[in-house]
């Protein structure tokens, strides 16, 4: 039974990095850049919440929903803004690593800002999910109510960006432009907006795992997105970078590894085989479990 | 005598750095320099030590490494591990030069070996899997026991109990507490001697036969491979030798304090970025470049202590405003107008 709830567990952590990973590789699908800030903006909503639900003074219903969508909103906003500000000025840049360090300064500029505004104590973040949860079996197998939550909110996220991507002109004008910016732009795509429009729904989804990850693990710091954002980012690049299904099963096996590992291997070294499950993988298949294998032609 | 471009540009990247270590010497001898200025002499030299490594693997041979700390913290730990065993029994002098070979050579030979799968890969995945390996490094590195007595060398990987070590033992890699009081051998002048050292490896790399080589697999690796060149031995070569100059800045590194610990600030995948910054705010290939921004910007946050909790974020502005400004094509366009303008023609 105990190994049960652990991989349920790791369903749980893996279910918040294929969220993250989601938006990772909306983003880079698009713009085809590495968004090294997207774990800060996970740090962010953590913050907008535990903001919000203070200042209504307890975790009432109605005060979390609230917190939760000013969340979405304001890191939809803040996604938005950066990619204004920092990104879009280096697009089409002789380099692609101008725009990856630029987006280092801006992971360096919101951690630093968050530092300054919140200090750098680390604060107790109260769980945004009240419910307790349910237990089978006479209660030897419990799980716990953010679990369950986070499992489903991550099932739902997936099939509406599935339908969304698939079944919107938007969504299309998306796979258009990750396709090929220039031939998108001459069929009437406007390329500005839907990079936007990408930026906008990846950093929503920073928000809603920010809230999912900070409920399971209450401990808020400005550095809290940084080791989930890489690790969602090994999530993406583990399921094919591009790849919408592919997020979500890197994000799961990820963290079904990462908690297995940490049960019953070693808590030290489970990090270490995270890591060496994406080069195993890699060696194997180098382009992810479902990335697409292009073939370079001379 | 004719001197031609290439042996020209060497000479002045070498006079630079001869240049500023007199000056920092003559102003040393002259009691101009704070004691915390002096503190930070030595990590400049192995910061653009590292920088120029990096800028082999991503200015030379065209491939994005964010884990080159993890060969720093290779060479750092082989090294300090041998200079605490052999801290009374070998003089400083020919101990710190074993010291440095052994760290370069774990190094190198790490390179080599994360080289094979490594640099089958391509682009981003490329990229990714040298930051995997750096925290391989760095993880595996923390769950390390080795202590020594009598009886030799014990090993294990589990606590410090397991090592099974005799009362007078010498533990000397502690886990996660790492390695305490390696001797402190490392000066600035060493660190200069280092980073010429490295400077005219690389630079005489770049213009040989080899460096051609590894250039045109950079530029385009089909048309290379066309015309006969072995691109998997020339990119493990540059890959190896960059690994093992980044294990001499590990050796500076370690030899530099009194504990050494595989911590994420230093050998994370935070500290490569870092590097990387470096290397590309230098010029991405521009190996001079690489050392004089290695300087500057280790010196800069340092610098703006006295701006307290500010001097991060304001680092941060100003490494946006630096990149758009040097990156952007609309800038560039804009900044060629305004010149043309003034009558002034730059080459950009």
């Amino acid at each position: 039974m105990s190994f049960l709830t652990y991989l349920i567990n790791g369903l749980s952590l893996g279910s918040i990095y294929a969220i993250i990973a989601l938006g990772y590789t909306m983003v880079y699908g698009i713009a085809k850049m590495l968004n090294f800030a997207h774990g800060d903006f996970i740090m962010v909503g953590c913050y907008v919440i535990f903001s919000v639900i203070g200042a209504m003074g307890g975790n009432s219903t109605t005060g979390v929903i609230i917190a939760v969508v000013v969340s979405i909103i304001l890191c939809s906003l803040l996604g938005i803004t950066t990619e204004f500000i920092a990104y879009r000025p280096l697009r089409g840049a002789a380099s692609p690593l101008a725009v990856l360090i630029t987006a280092i300064g801006v992971s360096y500029f919101l951690e630093n800002l968050a530092l300054i505004i919140f200090g750098a104590d680390v604060k107790s973040f109260s769980s945004v999910i009240t419910w307790k949860g349910i237990s089978f079996a006479n209660g030897e197998l419990k799980i716990q109510g953010v679990t369950i939550v986070t499992i489903a909110v991550s099932i739902i996220i997936l099939v509406c960006l599935q339908l969304f991507i698939n079944k919107t002109k938007q969504g299309q004008a998306m796979l258009a432009v990750a396709e090929d910016k220039g031939a998108a732009t001459l069929m009437g795509i406007n390329v500005n907006k839907t990079i936007m429009l990408t930026f906008a729904i990846g950093s929503a989804l920073a928000a809603v795992a920010g809230a999912l990850l900070c409920s399971a693990y209450p401990n808020l710091s400005p550095y809290v997105g940084a080791m989930p954002g890489i690790k969602a980012f090994v999530a993406a690049v583990l399921g094919g970078i591009g790849s919408i299904p592919g997020a979500m099963i890197g994000g799961i096996v990820l963290g079904i590894v990462e908690i297995l590992s940490k049960t019953y291997i070693s808590s030290q070294l489970s990090d270490a085989i995270v890591f060496g499950i994406l080069v195993i993988v890699l060696i194997v298949k180098p382009t992810g479990i479902l990335g697409k294998v292009i073939q370079e032609k001379v | 005598m004719r001197i031609d471009k290439k042996t020209k540009d060497n000479l002045i990247t070498y006079g630079i750095v001869v240049a500023t270590f007199l000056i920092v010497q003559a102003l040393a001898s002259t009691g101009h320099l704070t004691n915390h200025i002096k503190g930070l002499l030595v990590p400049m030299t192995y910061y653009a030590i590292i920088a120029v490594a990096l800028n082999l693997c991503v200015g030379i041979l065209g491939e994005l490494s964010i884990g080159h700390c993890g060969f720093m913290c290779i060479g750092a730990f082989t090294s300090a591990a041998f200079s605490k065993i052999t801290a009374e029994k070998i003089p400083s002098g020919p101990r710190f030069l074993i010291a440095f070979v052994i760290g370069i050579a774990f190094a190198a030979l790490f390179g080599f070996l994360i080289g094979i799968p490594v640099l089958r890969l391509k682009g981003d995945y490329l990229a990714i899997v040298t930051l995997a390996f750096g925290e391989i490094i760095k993880n595996v590195i923390n769950a390390f026991y080795i202590g020594v007595d009598s009886k030799g060398m014990h090993f294990s990987m589990e606590n410090q109990m397991a090592l099974g070590l005799e009362p007078d033992g010498l533990m000397v890699v502690n886990g996660a507490m790492g390695i305490t009081g390696t001797p402190h051998d490392a000066s600035f002048t060493i660190g200069i001697v280092m980073l010429l050292v490295s400077l005219v490896v690389v630079l005489n790399l770049i213009n040989s036969r080899d460096g051609r080589a590894i250039m045109a697999i950079r530029d385009n690796y089909i048309a290379a491979e066309a015309s006969g060149i072995n691109v998997t031995r020339y990119k493990m070569l540059a890959f190896t030798i960059s690994a093992a100059i980044a294990g001499a800045a590990g050796v500076l590194y370690s030899h530099n304090i009194t504990t050494l610990t595989a911590s994420s600030q230093y050998f994370g995948y935070n500290a490569s970025i870092m590097i990387l910054v470096y290397v590309v705010l230098g010029g991405i290939g521009n190996i001079r470049g690489s050392v004089v921004a290695a300087c500057i910007l280790y010196l800069l946050p340092e610098l703006l202590r006295g701006l307290n909790k500010y001097r991060m974020l304001i680092y941060s502005i100003v490494l946006i405003v630096m990149m758009i400004v040097n990156w952007s094509p609309k800038v560039i366009e804009w900044r060629k107008k305004t010149f043309a303008n003034f009558g002034i023609k730059k080459k950009v």
